[in-house]
């Protein structure tokens, strides 16, 4: 038997890019704790369009923790409490009855507010296309095997390669800096020999580009990690400076 | 081309910050020792002051080095403060640490506060010692001592008379908090900055900076307050 539970949120409504946002506080009587956040929103939802007011506007997808596609900061923390956990999988059983909750969107310079919650990550499209990628030339598919990767490798590249591009890193860094999603494919790429190839050009060209986004520059606080909901390690970010150095040595 | 690319991109700005920020820290812990020979007495102090003068054009090579590393240090230090100003426009309402791996901290946020902090003590610090009484362009016959025979600037007088009054002692003292507040990101950062770590060791290299910095900074605080209560 689920328990009713009343939260009271108070949400950034801004009706376009160039408008003036601002909080609007709303209280959802009929939540409870089986409801995910975003099921949480989505009655908030319901309530707001039977009283005949605008929804609120916010991202999602899969709801499986899985697409990247969800992403709002939670009472001050991107995604929310939960560690390692996209926002889509935080329940509300982690809240109790009577509590109030501030949502805002992702707030940088990089990814510019569309509307209410719903940020533009295309920084992040434009980052991957400036070198975050492996060229393979048509013709038949290869034998699965037929390239031998150390297993070590092999796993550190697959923890690199987790990143759903959500943006919580830049979200959560106190600078606004986009390292930790670049350095993430940068790393991946750095420890396979598919990546090889087109190395150099890779962490140059995605540096960047990074930097003509208008993202901050690292300051080593680690708030990425923290927020990333899978774990991400900031080891990615050192391997990319030392790419990068090796690049600029020729 | 490739140098000023790389000076001029998000991570050439971390190596040059980490690189002069390691030589900085090595600078101000051979400082900090070498204060500690007030602790042998007046004379050994006054004799290692003289043993570093003595040195010339070593000394003016490695003077100009720092000058170049305290001012490589602050420009990009304030480089990345501008940049983080201009990534984030509108700040959070509400925004905190989500903890766990996080290395977020009072002294990770408070780095262009200590940084500006200690850029200006340092100008006021260099005009009360290096270039206070007795010493380059301040001549002065009465900050003049003998040890062993050879005439030399009697630093250690300076010294006892600065760290007699309260205001300075303790205001030093405060300072060399927000020194340690510094390093303490500081050091574990430049590490990161220059890609030298294995994941494993984060925590151990964190603890590590922060227990440099306060060493640095309890070693800088010792002999003012020793000064100050009259037991040396």
């Amino acid at each position: 038997m689920a328990h009713s539970m009343n939260i009271t949120l108070k949400v950034w409504r801004q009706a376009g890019p160039d408008a003036q946002g601002g909080f609007e506080t709303y209280s959802v009587p009929d939540a409870n704790e089986h409801m995910s956040f975003l099921e949480l929103l989505d009655v908030l939802n319901e309530q707001l369009i039977k009283e005949g007011k605008e929804p609120v506007e916010f991202d999602h997808d899969c709801r499986e923790g899985i697409c990247g596609s969800c992403g709002v900061v939670i009472d001050g923390v991107a995604h929310g409490p939960q560690q390692r956990t996209a926002c889509c999988q935080l329940h509300m059983r982690h809240y109790k009855d009577g509590d109030t909750i501030v949502i805002e969107p992702w707030r940088a310079e990089g990814f510019p507010i569309i509307k209410d919650l719903v940020v533009d990550r295309q920084a992040f499209d434009r980052i991957i296309a400036a070198g975050g990628y492996v060229s393979v030339n048509t013709g038949a598919a290869q034998d699965a095997n037929s390239i031998p990767i150390p297993k070590d490798d092999a796993d550190l590249a697959m923890d690199y390669a987790t990143c759903i591009g959500c943006g919580a890193c830049v979200a959560a860094c106190p600078n606004a800096s986009a390292s930790l999603f670049t350095a993430a494919k940068i790393a991946q790429l750095s420890l396979l020999p598919q990546g090889a190839p087109e190395r150099t050009m890779r962490v140059t060209n995605m540096v960047d580009q990074m930097a003509k986004e208008g993202f901050g520059d690292c300051s080593n606080h680690a708030e990425c990690e923290a927020v990333c909901p899978k774990g991400i390690s900031i080891s990615a970010i050192a391997t990319m400076r030392r790419e990068y150095m090796k690049a600029m040595r020729g | 081309m490739r140098l000023s690319t790389l000076l001029n991109s998000p991570i050439g700005k971390k190596l040059i910050t980490g690189i002069t920020g390691l030589g900085l820290t090595f600078f101000v812990l051979m400082h900090m020792v070498g204060n500690l020979s007030m602790f042998s007495g007046d004379d050994a102090y006054n004799e290692y002051a003289h043993f570093l003068a003595s040195l010339g054009p070593l000394l003016y090579a490695v003077e100009a080095g720092l000058v170049l590393f305290f001012l490589a240090h602050a420009v990009n230090g304030f480089k990345i403060w501008i940049g983080k100003r201009k990534a984030r426009p509108q700040a959070y309402a509400v925004y905190k640490s989500a903890g766990g791996p996080s290395m977020q901290s009072s002294s990770s946020r408070s780095m262009i506060i200590t940084g500006i902090i200690l850029l200006v003590f340092l100008v006021f610090h260099l005009i009360s010692f290096k270039f206070g009484p007795g010493g380059p362009g301040n001549a002065d016959a009465s900050y003049l001592t003998t040890v062993n025979g050879v005439e030399m600037r009697d630093l250690a007088r300076l010294v006892r008379e600065k760290f007699a009054l309260s205001w300075y002692t303790f205001g030093y003292t405060a300072i060399m908090l927000l020194l340690v507040a510094h390093l303490r990101h500081g050091v574990w950062s430049a590490l990161q900055s220059l890609g030298a770590m294995r994941p494993s060791l984060s925590a151990l290299i964190h603890t590590i900076g922060g227990l440099l910095g306060l060493g640095i900074g309890l070693g800088f605080i010792v002999m003012p307050l020793a000064i100050y209560f009259g037991l040396i």
